[in-house]
């Protein structure tokens, strides 16, 4: 037998919110791999660890669920797995079920269920430290003997507090037994269900555990927070703050990192000879690169305060506030994670749709979500701003501050009713679940917190940073090539296959205000929105670093340009599927090209429409 | 809405801090299911703790010690008494 096939698979089985995941990161540290199951989009979480003995141990994190009879792709995931079903993946040869020692009869009902898989399980009591504290005492003896295994108790979120789960497992010497058939095992019914809640409140009761009552900090906590006035009060104060946490703070790493991309193209065209290879790696990897990277530090302070907020129980009470606008909308109050996460870059607020149950509310978030206003599109509007909307002050507010708030919000409105609209579409009526936990207050745990967004930020770059780079690759190719003739007098772009389609597009763009310069912008302009100034900088001839570029393009475009068309620019950035990295992937989380298709399609109509609408109007007011 | 006995009703007519024992529950069979698994069994003792603005939908309710968001329609499938 090889190394690999003695190591002891475990499985990590529980409910949502029982500290699962604490107690994998503390089982297995950074030795984690997290990927996608093949062909679906819930995401695998392995890890290995040692014991005392030298044995290893291979762990997977299953995710979370109710009851072993699935609603979602997540929960399916789970029942296949522990039955060995699950084609690509080995049956595990342990259980080890974690149940919230603070909560704990829903845990010992899906216990019983579980345990009928007819694997060897471990009960482990999470959180038993907190338990303590709050006064539950359990006899580990009757729950042991009652539910027929092994109990232990573990505090995931302390140095040692693992270590009673190895040694349990040490000591039973489970054999490896790889490739184990799968169970037999059938679906329990509803009966069985309301049978294993009354075997589950008989055990606890004789095991002397008493249902816990409401603390009284919870409930004065939730009389605010869930509060239909207050609560939502609350959630804008803090929404608000979150908004410019991510702006300000990110302000100086942003800047840090464009400097230091600049430099290594600067370094690059020092150091190599002039010709493709040069310009290749300056100023199409490079560049393109850059222009991802150069949104991690918006993305980490997001998604720090969403972790952050996600441990402490107060995410599915914000999910629970806006349940009723957004379901008004066709979407659920879940996508309130995936929809925030978006403002600072879709694809990472995509990723977060997988928490959605329902598939069509998924889908429904998944189309809308690119229509928040993302980072990306802040220098097209700062750009565009600066050149067309007067710095005045109108009353307390600024002008320019204004219009770029109307643009946030036409972003908002913009999904709201495309929302709509697609749940009009909707052939038929199924049961739409809410159905959601809100869990006791607590601290989030910076362990947690770093493990998560170390997670997020290799998700973002190994996902959108391959699509960008092969992306900025090709579009440099075609704005690049062919090379302009000798003597040619305009800008090089002019003459690339870029040019030569900005050309060709720029009679269908004619009518909502576009000139032939913003048409060959656009198609840069798709890897990702910002490129757009560069590209029009390059259209324009100008050269420079970026800041001199961005302030004599405006002066440039704030005299070429009509009012009106600047508008247009503005209204068309709102809806326009400028990023192809957004497009992947969604392909990638729907498996398939209909949705993409879908998406390009409906969000380049809005645009023009807006763009026309824009046009037309300020053509009439007198923006000519 | 049909009433069995006088006092038995849907859960979501309860006023927030008000407790009842849960009669039945009848609903879509995803629906029942997954609230039969979260605790709503025939005598299990719910209390509604919050309930948002307009026509109480979304409803958060207490059972089995833990809280969970109900839209209103999930918790018209619990009858209780």
């Amino acid at each position: 037998m090889t190394a690999a096939a003695q190591d002891l698979r475990i499985a990590l089985i529980g409910l949502p919110n029982c500290g699962k995941t604490a107690l994998f990161n503390r089982l297995t540290g950074s030795r984690q791999k997290v990927a996608n199951y093949p062909g679906v989009t819930v995401e695998r979480k392995e890890g290995q660890f040692r014991g005392a003995s030298g044995r290893q141990y291979r762990v997977l994190d299953l995710p979370g669920t109710y009851s072993l009879t699935p609603t979602t792709l997540d929960e399916a995931i789970t029942r296949d797995v522990a039955l060995g079903r699950f084609a690509q993946e080995q049956r595990p040869e342990t259980i080890v079920f974690v149940a919230d020692a603070t909560h704990l009869p829903l845990s010992i009902r899906l216990a019983l269920e579980v345990k009928r898989l007819g694997l060897p399980m471990i009960m482990v009591l999470n959180m038993s430290d907190l338990a303590r504290k709050r006064g539950f005492n359990v006899d580990h003896d009757v729950l042991s003997r009652e539910l027929g295994v092994p109990v232990v108790e573990t505090v995931a979120v302390s140095r040692r507090g693992a270590d009673s789960l190895i040694a349990t497992l040490e000591a039973m010497q489970i054999a490896p037994s790889p490739g184990s058939p799968a169970g037999e095992w059938r679906e329990p019914s509803s009966e069985d269900v309301a049978a294993t809640h009354l075997e589950a409140s008989r055990i606890l009761g004789i095991a002397g555990y008493h249902e816990p009552l409401r603390s009284a900090t919870v409930e004065r906590i939730d009389s605010i927070l869930l509060h239909p006035v207050y609560g939502m009060l609350a959630l804008g104060i803090l929404l608000f703050f979150v908004f410019q946490a991510v702006f300000s703070w990110a302000a100086w790493p942003m800047d840090l990192i464009d400097a230091g991309v600049v430099t290594l193209a600067e370094f690059v065209n020092g150091v190599m000879a002039e010709g493709p290879l040069r310009s290749l790696l300056a100023d199409g990897i490079i560049s393109g690169v850059g222009s991802v990277v150069i949104f991690l530090p918006q993305i980490i302070i997001l998604f720090a305060f969403i972790l952050a907020l996600e441990d402490s129980g107060y995410l599915p009470r914000a999910a629970y506030l806006l349940d009723r606008v957004m379901s008004s909308a066709g979407l659920s109050g879940r996508a309130f994670i995936p929809l925030l996460s978006s403002f600072a870059c879709a694809i990472p607020g995509i990723m977060a749709t997988r928490t959605i149950p329902n598939l069509r509310d998924r889908l429904a978030t998944i189309m809308v979500a690119p229509l928040m206003t993302c980072s990306a599109r802040l220098p097209v509007y700062a750009l565009l701003i600066a050149a067309f909307i007067p710095d005045r002050d109108i009353g307390w507010f600024n002008l320019q501050g204004i219009v770029l708030f109307a643009l946030y919000f036409a972003g908002v409105a913009g999904a709201l009713l495309v929302a709509w609209v697609f749940k009009r579409l909707r052939r038929g009526h199924e049961a739409h679940l809410l159905m959601l936990e809100l869990p006791d207050y607590q601290w989030p745990n910076l362990q947690n917190l770093v493990l998560g967004l170390w997670e997020r930020i290799r998700l973002f770059l190994a996902r959108a940073g391959g699509i960008i780079l092969a992306l900025m690759v090709l579009l440099w190719f075609l704005s690049t090539y062919p090379a302009p003739p000798a003597g040619a007098s305009g800008a090089p772009i002019e003459y690339s296959f870029a040019g030569q389609l900005g050309y060709a597009l720029a009679w269908v763009l004619a009518p909502i205000g576009f000139n032939w310069q913003i048409a060959i912008a656009l198609i840069p302009g798709l890897a990702a929105r910002e490129v757009a100034v560069a590209a029009l900088g390059t259209v324009y001839a100008l050269s420079g670093d970026e800041e001199a570029v961005t302030s004599s393009l405006s002066s440039v475009i704030a005299a070429e340009w009509s009012l009106a068309t600047g508008l247009a620019l503005l209204a068309w950035y709102v809806f326009a599927p400028q990023c192809l990295a957004t497009i992947a992937v969604v392909k990638r989380e729907t498996n398939g090209w209909r949705y993409p298709l879908i998406m390009t399609g409906y969000l380049f109509a809005l645009a023009y429409l807006a763009a026309f609408v824009t046009y037309r109007l300020a053509l009439a007011f007198g923006g000519g | 809405m049909a009433r069995k006995q006088g006092e038995s009703r849907p859960l979501s007519q309860l006023v927030v801090g008000e407790q009842a024992v849960v009669a039945r529950v009848d609903a879509g069979d995803l629906l029942a299911r997954r609230l039969l698994e979260i605790g709503f069994y025939p005598g299990a003792v719910v209390e509604v703790v919050a309930a948002m603005w307009p026509g109480d939908d979304p409803l958060a309710v207490r059972v089995g010690g833990a809280t969970f968001a109900l839209r209103r329609h999930e918790a018209d499938g619990v009858t209780v008494t």
